[in-house]
């Protein structure tokens, strides 16, 4: 695929006139999918996918095309060619756009992580023995995905991984479900089966006659994958300097009311851990780590370079959605061993599904409990709850009434599949509520 | 550039000994443009192009979505295709035959009279910034926006027992939206909520007076939010337009009926659903006023086809009739597990997905009431109109939606304007408290572009239209 990339870039710019700029962004997989249902396949197929979208600059004024990469070399210069001669024509008849952002050469990178990966012919028979006797259902994304961007000053990068991810749910008779997501580059047959063997545990729990619990206010523990759903929004309205500048944020309070979140609150960018590219679909680098939340305090939006030329900011290299990448929530003190201790009466949460804002500028999430969700007493854990729904504000659980950050983190990888196996993953600790509200 | 593919070629010229070969060829266009506070942000225009081969081994399926649709390409995507089939069918869920891919031939074109070249990407452009003019009726709009996106689609769909499937869509989807604000105040307003314009039309939609009527219109009830008082709180009749009872019939509907999802394909990822196999033809999902059909038909609908992507003839059936329901959005695959009758309904999102059960158009059948008569029904409640928020359980029970602008109902009357409005509950229970459904008049079609569902993750577009609807004693409440 780097030859791919490498090759149409390289005759593609060559083919530029004077006064015109390309920037080139690749992304592509060789996958192999296979879902499954009651133990069972129930879909099994693979996927080769490349695309290529460009940007051409001329003449103050931006176009964007793509196209599918078939890997034939004359065809998909033939399209690439006939997709810039299209631009080239559009961006005499498009108004100027006064904020576009020119590319710079500022360095090229390459990373290339190869491993030694579950084989497509071998995947059925490694994951479902284990599964013999569970109700499990689930899917299996399997194989390599690729990143690149180049721009026509010579600036390149290229970003290759070879991953799995198995996620998964095991069901009870009853319909109580425990949630599982084995993931990484290197398939170890011993450890899938003890991840397994450890949700297989969680699930005799499950088998217990669920609690229906009143609607109200509960101290509630959030596990780490709960946690990342609710950070997830921060990307969605949130933690965007643009979404901010044009009225649609849930940050507005911090930004315009000087509101604090807790002291115990911190969040940053990270991009050490190397979970998806630094590089955004400008070829931009950003920051191997950038505060966002510090202490409770708004320390840092995300800010695009096209945000930054927009608002007269300094940008921070943020995708153009302005998107959270990688984020990394600090740790606390709680540990996980007194967790349920800590809880003494109130809800232990797994997970949390369908989350949306239900009243963005006062940073309210509704949404509904999912999966090993359990309801405390005495400090143990009585029994699952029947499903309920949610609605709170972030500037209570992650403010006022936040009580306790555990003591760890876990790696939340990203498992999206939309378009394309989406890359990057959220880190984070489990949280301890004071009171959170249930409200159907 | 779309090539020129010779698809039948292509099959023939597949040796796997599989039971069935398919190939199923999308080409696909978007052409986005956006104004976003008076300068262009979107210009732009992408395709993709490849060919999903799916065969039929031991009873199991196998597939190989490819962009290279060289012969050679595709007869290596079936010896994959065939391989991983061959594996799996050790550990079939279902030993499928044939009779899974009914063989169809047939075409279908989207209805259209200026297409998309009739309006160029200049002329385009101006027709959004004036808009944006007309959306910008104050100092305190902080900002707005205006978008079109085309999409141009072709399909085809031939296979080994004879199918021969030709389809070519043109659609678009549109968008005002003008956001006020004041501090942390902040009060959206847009055309149909959540991307709900969009249908399945050509360049004709695009009548600038009457854009820049509603570009106005929506500019001034985003000031007249940004003052008004908060919708209350407490039960109460809820009157809800068409593009917020789009989501409605989407979500507390739609996706409870996918046998899909009733089988349990979907429990690790959007859930399960209430209805059982067993419901059919014996649950009073609503009130007798409830007719809820699979509509494929409907002219400029989002979802309208005639064959699904397995090649099943799409034809108008009813899900819900006077509250019972009837039939579930099954496609072939699903009725042959179920033994359920159900729909043409087995799509994908493109060429990289194989299908599963779908939506398309689902609607909710006008009734006889006026709009004057469903409002003077109220003594006291609310009026809502276009989505800003949605949440349902994985099982399709509890929801809670949030709508971008209200009006308060007192003794018959639209009186107040009202911000935030919410309201929440039960599927089944609500839909039993339906208790007026508009006529014709009061009739609108909208959709969404971003329906998400599947593993791997697929996103679909569907259409849904219907009256509006007053239902009895519903929670509802506004914002902070």
């Amino acid at each position: 695929m780097e030859k791919v990339f490498n090759n149409l870039s390289e005759s593609l710019f060559s083919d530029l006139k004077q006064g015109e700029d390309v920037i080139l962004s690749f992304s592509g997989e060789n996958s192999q999918f296979i879902r499954f249902n009651n133990a069972s396949v129930r879909q099994t197929g693979l996927v080769d996918d490349a695309e290529i979208e460009l940007k051409f600059i001329s003449n103050r004024r931006i176009c964007g095309g793509g196209f599918t990469v078939s890997g034939n070399l004359e065809i998909d210069l033939k399209r690439g060619r006939e997709e810039i001669n299209r631009m080239r024509l559009e961006t005499k008849e498009i108004p100027e756009d006064p904020f576009l952002v020119l590319p710079t050469n500022a360095g090229s990178s390459h990373e290339v992580k190869n491993s030694n990966g579950l084989n497509f012919e071998d995947s059925v028979d490694a994951i479902l023995p284990t599964m013999s006797g569970v109700d499990f259902v689930g899917i299996l994304a399997n194989g390599k995905t690729f990143r690149g961007n180049a721009n026509s000053l010579g600036q390149k990068h290229w970003f290759e991984t070879d991953s799995y991810s198995l996620d998964y749910s095991l069901v009870t008779p009853g319909h109580q479900m425990v949630k599982g997501s084995f993931s990484g580059t290197d398939w170890n047959q011993n450890e899938y089966e003890a991840y397994v063997e450890r949700s297989k545990q969680k699930l005799v729990l499950m088998e217990r006659k669920p609690i229906k619990v009143k609607t109200g206010d509960y101290k509630t523990w959030f596990e780490s994958a709960a946690v990342s759903d609710f950070l997830g929004m921060f990307s969605w309205n949130g933690i965007s300097e643009a979404s901010l500048r044009q009225g649609c944020s849930g940050f507005g309070k911090m930004r315009h009311n000087d509101i604090r979140l807790s002291p115990k609150f911190s969040i940053i960018e990270d991009f050490k851990a190397g979970f998806c590219p630094k590089f955004n679909s400008d070829g931009e680098i950003a920051p191997e780590s950038l505060a966002l939340i510090e202490n409770g305090y708004l320390k840092n939006t995300l800010v695009s370079s096209r945000s930054a030329k927009e608002y007269d900011l300094t940008s921070n290299f943020a995708e153009a959605g302005e998107y959270l990448r990688s984020p990394n929530m600090s740790v606390g003190n709680l540990n996980h061993e007194d967790v349920v201790k800590s809880i003494g009466e109130g809800l232990f949460l797994s997970n949390i599904h369908y989350l949306n804002w239900s009243d963005n500028p006062g940073g309210r999430i509704t949404g509904l409990t999912r999966y090993a969700c359990f309801w405390v007493e005495g400090g143990e854990i009585v029994a699952p709850i029947e499903t309920m729904r949610f609605d709170d504000s972030f500037y209570r659980f992650f403010g006022d009434q936040l009580l306790e950050v555990e003591d760890t983190q876990t790696v939340n990888p990203e498992v999206g599949t939309y378009g394309g196996r989406s890359l990057g993953a959220t880190t984070c600790p489990g949280i301890l509520v004071d009171s959170f509200s249930l409200t159907l | 550039m779309k090539l020129d593919v010779d698809i039948k070629k292509l099959l023939s010229a597949i040796d796997v000994p599989a039971d069935w070969v398919g190939l199923r060829e999308v080409y696909e266009a978007h052409t986005p443009r956006m104004i976003r506070d008076g300068v262009p942000v979107v210009n732009a225009s992408a395709s993709t192009h490849g060919i999903m081969v799916e065969v039929l081994v031991n009873g199991q399926f196998g597939y190989f979505g490819t962009p290279d649709m060289s012969s050679e390409g595709i007869s290596r995507a079936a010896k994959k295709a065939y391989q991983q089939a061959e594996i799996a069918s050790k550990h079939s869920v279902y030993s499928f035959n044939e009779s899974a891919r009914p063989a169809h031939k047939g075409s279908f074109s989207s209805p259209y009279t200026k297409d998309r070249k009739s309006l160029s990407a200049g002329n385009l452009n101006d027709i959004l910034l004036e808009a944006y003019g007309h959306l910008k009726v104050s100092d305190k709009i902080v900002s707005a926006s205006t978008l079109c996106q085309v999409i141009e689609s072709n399909f085809k769909f031939v296979s080994s027992n004879g199918s021969d499937i030709n389809q070519d869509f043109l659609m678009f989807e549109f968008d005002l939206s003008a956001t006020a604000a004041d501090g942390s105040n902040q009060q959206t307003r847009t055309f149909g909520g959540m991307r709900g314009t969009c249908r399945q039309m050509g360049m004709e939609y695009f009548d600038k007076y009457e854009i820049f009527a509603n570009a106005n219109r929506i500019g001034e009830q985003a000031i007249e939010l940004l003052d008004a008082e908060n919708c209350p709180t407490g039960e109460m009749d809820l009157v809800i337009a068409p593009d917020q009872m789009m989501l409605q019939i989407h979500e507390s509907i739609g996706h409870a009926l996918e046998v899909d999802r009733i089988l349990g394909d979907e429990r690790n990822y959007a859930g399960w659903s209430f209805v059982k196999l067993e419901d059919f033809g014996s649950l009073k999902y609503g009130s007798d006023l409830m007719n809820i059909t699979f509509d494929p038909t409907l002219e400029s609908e989002y979802a309208s086809y005639a064959f699904d992507d397995g090649g099943l003839k799409a034809t108008k059936e009813f899900l819900i009739k006077d509250g019972l329901l009837v039939r579930g959005l099954g496609g072939q695959e699903s009725q042959i597990r179920s033994g359920l009758d159900g729909v043409a309904n087995f799509r994908a999102s493109s060429w990289n997905r194989a299908p599963i059960d779908r939506m398309a158009n689902i609607n909710l059948e006008p009734g006889s009431s006026s709009f004057d008569d469903l409002i003077g029904q109220v003594e006291h409640g609310v009026y809502v109109e276009s989505n800003k928020s949605w949440s349902i359980d994985d099982y399709r029970n509890k929801f809670q939606f949030g709508c971008e602008y209200g009006r308060l109902i007192e003794k018959g009357k639209l009186t107040k304007v009202l911000k935030n409005p919410n309201y929440r509950g039960v599927s089944t229970p609500f839909w039993n408290s339906l208790k007026g459904v508009g006529d014709g008049d009061t009739f609108g079609i909208y959709g969404t572009p971003n329906c998400g569902k599947g593993e791997p993750n697929q996103v679909i577009r569907v259409g849904h239209a219907s009256p509006t609807c007053l239902f009895d004693k519903i929670q509802v409440f506004g914002g902070v």
